[in-house]
């Protein structure tokens, strides 16, 4: 072992996120303005989103019950009281020179996420706190102009901002965290999770030390809008870190960017150029306060979470722990499955899914809700193969017709007369053929070399294109070949 | 002239209701006489085409019996209200060409009620200062000064323009704003009747913001029952205001019974100030025994906290303002300087759009939040304002209303005390407290000084409590036998 690759296994990781989720909502945190996505600039703007004089805000009641929603689907304390604060700023897609944020006293306190890591074990990571707040307009720079444009769209839109603990040891955890938070907000139907179109976005906490010691300084890289992209800021920043104290160098607290195309993260502005942002209690907003009563009222109206409907996906349907934490990953095909399994084998039901199913998907660049396989016609498949009509490996082909066309089972398999043979007679007469045209063989077989078993199977299902009922194929061979 | 000198709102309401003079006859004299008082300077941006319009709508309501409840009666609206299609400027470089695309929902309460506006009154620039010097437009001039003065007085501030208006008759009422004294110093200045109700109260909304934890509408009028009148009809719950109380409203009018029999005066030792003058102690004192005459009691109280009212004050009301007007940049409406980046074009923008007092305050304002600064001067302040308040709960155990003076002394003239921020904000000292305490609190003519200007009672009250207070005051009006002596000096 090299004395570098050494020193890297000394270096502990410790990872931060601070989440900002864009909260599904048709209108505005404070002026009820429409959030619709893709509107042209500067449509969806009131008079209070463009903060003219004298305009006040008004709290949107259905944004503070989607927070209070994804507290307790983070398993997290709902702060009874909470305050509103103006974090102060100047920049042009910020129109009042404050955004409205939640600061020392957010609605939403501690709570946890649940990874599960591939070696089969748990890690909890926990969760600081969830705060509301205003997200700013976007400023256009245009190469091809000396001006910058303002779209103010997006301003005053809701974000929950999620922050972690400093739990993640590694990107790959970062990685999980993300997707199982997401999870969660699209179970909640509380956000989109939809990164690319920037709902999600993460900014990344992340500093080194050797295992044992103190926590070292850290660095945070801002707004990061892909999951994959925060996995690999978080493998340069750590080298670097690492790097640069094995060089003797200290680290220096700053905010950083990553850039995607070089796969690095570059500095922002120091601390010390860091904005003082002069929080306080907006005075246009008394203090939030919720009733128990109205808590319990979304409490009793939450879905089954992922960690909930894995548990019941195992105990109900006798799946692995692994396959269930694959079908709950994504709460369509969660749903998916369950419409499918109805009366069926789950398991076979659970192989299909994961298996030919999410393969055409995944070939085709396709997902459950636009593909031309429903999970009524994905049943009838399976109860071809349930009742012995088609084999599994038929299954296969005549799936693939189905993402093609969108015929029903049925129908292909009468079509193509892809049906299994499992009449006896018909099976007999062509084994009988095979071992007559295979004489030497037999004898070999005969004489011991029992490998040879699995080449009658062959030759017979090449004979049947697939279609002989293997098991009867099996019974018949056996019986055929142990006669003397 | 005769036909509005000294008219007040319910005159005017009677006259025109038995069609002594119609809304046109009234708005048109008032046109006049605004157009003969230009030096007062107490108008910002006129109205008078709309307003005679409007006044012949009114004429038509009243001749088919549909009266509202204000129909006809020309007003005043200082110009921090957003008036939609008429210029609002808070009287800075910043708004001068600002036209809100919007009305504010004191004034929408006052066009619904058949008010008509006249035009938007001066104030000091986005309402911080107590003598209307900071206005970008220049000041207004009080009406009143002493015989044979060549100087011209200050009408307090910031509401100095409206004060100055309905002073010189150049309205029959108009609204202000108070956030620490700013109706009520006018008012006391001017010798007219203002009146800052509770907070939450009136809507602030399409009010621009100064202070917002402290803002309130209010009415500046000739007497008790105008104020009565023109608050009723612009106080109300308002959705858009999330700080807006939604609370009965009394009809205040009927509350007037010009009684203070068996009412508790509390007389708060505190508000004996070395720099009030003697004048002003011994009206005081005077007001006292016309307690005393009235049947009320006295009860000496003690308000703590007082002396820590006006520096807490000057901490809370800049920082809310330093962030309040952030959003005047340049950017999207307003005065715009250009430069060559954006840090630029803040820079001169802000640079060139706000006046000296309002940087002042933004300075102060960023300061007292700053990391660092923001427990040792915000959090304190904060601390100290519940103090005030639970001083004023207290005491209202015992009393049933607070009087004070309103001012610790007379109008001044112009330029004595601009240079001096000091010295000017001392005006507030009184004022101050029933802002930090979001109190009800009146100010109306009691007296004058040795040089014949105007002093004030102030009456303050307890939460909601606007239709006690109008009653006092009443009384008060009845004793006091205040005379509007003054010389119209200013006419062209």
């Amino acid at each position: 072992m090299t004395s570098k690759a050494n020193n890297n296994l000394n270096w502990e990781i410790i990872i931060g996120l601070e989440v900002h989720a864009q909260v599904v909502s048709n209108s505005k945190l404070f002026s009820g303005m429409s959030t619709t996505y893709g509107g042209e600039p500067n449509t969806q703007v009131s008079y209070i989103d463009a903060a003219f004089p004298g305009m006040l805000p008004v709290i949107n009641k259905f944004c503070i019950e989607q927070a209070v929603r994804t507290g307790l689907g983070l398993k997290a304390k709902i702060n009874m009281e909470s305050v509103f604060d103006r974090k102060n700023y100047f920049y042009a897609d910020l129109p009042a020179g404050y955004q409205i944020s939640q600061f020392e006293n957010p609605i939403v306190g501690k709570g946890q996420v649940i990874l599960d890591m591939p070696d089969g074990t748990i890690r909890e990571i926990g969760i600081t706190r969830l705060h509301l707040e205003q997200d700013a307009g976007k400023s256009i720079h245009d190469s091809n102009s000396a001006n910058s444009y303002v779209d103010l769209n997006r301003a005053g839109i809701a974000l929950m901002e999620i922050v972690s603990e400093p739990d993640m040891r590694s990107s790959e955890e970062a990685g999980l965290f993300l997707k199982k938070l997401r999870t969660i907000l699209r179970y909640l139907g509380t956000c989109d999770g939809n990164m690319e179109q920037g709902s999600m976005r993460a900014d990344v906490n992340v500093s080194v030390r050797r295992y044992g010691e103190e926590l070292g300084t850290r660095c945070e890289i801002k707004n990061v809008n892909s999951i994959r992209f925060v996995q690999q800021a978080i493998e340069y920043e750590s080298k670097r870190q690492i790097k640069e104290i094995e060089l003797g160098n200290k680290i220096v607290q700053e905010t950083r960017l990553f850039d995607p195309k070089n796969f690095e993260t570059r500095p922002m502005r120091s601390k010390e150029e860091s904005h003082d942002y002069r929080y306080f209690p907006d005075p246009d907003l008394l203090p939030l306060k919720l009733s128990q009563t109205w808590i319990d009222q979304i409490s009793k109206s939450l879905p089954e979470l992922p960690d909930d409907r894995k548990q019941r996906f195992c105990s109900e349907y006798g799946l692995s722990i692994y396959d269930s934490g694959l079908l709950v990953d994504d709460k369509e095909t969660a749903d998916f499955f369950e419409e499918v399994v109805l009366k069926r084998d789950p398991k076979l039901v659970a192989n299909i899914v994961l298996g030919d199913f999410y393969g055409f998907l995944n070939k085709l660049g396709q997902n459950i809700n636009n593909s031309r396989v429903s999970s009524k016609s994905l049943g009838e498949l399976i109860d071809l193969i349930s009742n012995k009509i088609i084999s599994g490996r038929i299954s296969k082909e005549v799936l693939e017709i189905m993402f093609q066309t969108g015929q029903s089972p049925k129908e292909i398999v009468e079509e193509k007369g892809l049906k299994q043979i499992s009449n006896i007679d018909e099976i007999e007469k062509i084994v009988d053929t095979i071992l007559d045209e295979n004489i030497e063989k037999v004898n070999e077989f005969k004489n011991g070399k029992e490998k040879l078993f699995g080449f009658f199977v062959g030759q017979v299902m090449k004979k049947t294109e697939g279609k002989a009922n293997p098991q009867l194929v099996n019974e018949i061979l056996t019986k055929k070949l142990n006669k003397n | 002239m005769s036909l509005i000198k000294g008219l007040t709102i319910s005159q005017a309401r009677k006259g025109l209701l038995e069609k002594k003079f119609s809304a046109k006859e009234l708005v048109e004299s008032f046109v006049i006489e605004i157009k003969n008082s230009k030096k007062l300077n107490s108008y910002i941006s006129f109205n008078f085409d709309s307003a005679i319009e409007k006044a012949k709508e009114s004429d038509e309501k009243i001749a088919k019996g549909n009266a509202r409840p204000l129909e006809g009666i020309p007003i005043a609206i200082k110009d921090l209200f957003c008036t939609k299609g008429i210029r609002t400027t808070a009287a800075s470089n910043m708004l001068n060409n600002f036209i809100p695309p919007y009305e504010s929902t004191v004034t929408q309460k006052l066009l619904n009620s058949g008010s008509i506006f006249l035009g938007k009154t001066n104030l000091d620039e986005f309402a911080m200062g107590s003598s209307n010097e900071t206005s970008f437009f220049g000041p207004s001039i009080n009406p009143w000064k002493p015989s044979n003065e060549k100087l011209d007085y200050v009408p307090g501030g910031s509401s100095g323009g409206s004060a100055v208006a309905v002073s010189a008759n150049l309205c029959l009422g108009a609204v202000g704003t108070d956030t620490g004294g700013s109706i009520r110093q006018p008012a006391s200045f001017c010798g007219i009747v203002g009146l800052k109700p509770t907070y939450g109260r009136c809507s602030r909304w399409g009010i621009v913001a100064f202070a917002s934890s402290l803002d309130q509408a209010g009415p500046m009028t000739r007497n008790v029952e105008d104020a009565a009148l023109l608050l009723y009809n612009m106080v109300g719950y308002d959705p858009k205001d999330s700080t807006s109380v939604n609370k009965e409203v009394p009809n205040f009018k009927d509350s007037i019974r010009r009684n203070i029999k068996n009412l508790k005066f509390g007389i708060p030792r505190e508000y004996n100030l070395d720099e009030s003058s003697p004048d002003v102690k011994n009206l005081w004192e005077k007001g006292i025994n016309w307690i005393k005459q009235g049947g009320g009691e006295i009860v000496d109280i003690s308000l703590p906290h007082t002396k820590y009212a006006l520096p807490s004050y000057y901490i809370i009301a800049p920082a809310e303002a330093s962030s309040n007007l952030s959003r005047y940049d340049g950017v999207r409406y307003g005065h715009r300087v250009e430069g060559g980046s954006l840090e630029e074009l803040y820079q001169n923008t802000r640079g060139d759009g706000f006046g000296n007092e309002v940087k002042r305050r933004i300075l102060i304002g960023t300061y007292v939040l700053s990391a660092g600064y923001y427990d040792a001067y915000y959090i304190k302040a904060q601390k100290i304002r519940s103090l005030i308040y639970n001083d004023f709960e207290n005491v209202f155990k015992d009393v049933d209303v607070i009087f004070t003076p309103t001012t610790p002394n007379s109008a001044f003239p112009i330029n004595a005390k601009i240079d001096d921020p000091i010295s000017m904000y001392m005006n507030d000292l009184l004022t101050v407290p029933a802002n930090m305490a979001g109190l009800p609190a009146i100010s109306i003519p009691s007296g004058k000084d040795n040089k014949g200007l105007p002093l004030g009672f102030q009456f303050i009250g307890k939460p909601f409590d606007e239709s006690g207070l109008l009653n006092i005051a009443s009384y008060f009006e009845e004793v006091c036998e205040f005379e509007d002596d003054k010389e119209e000096w200013w006419k062209q």
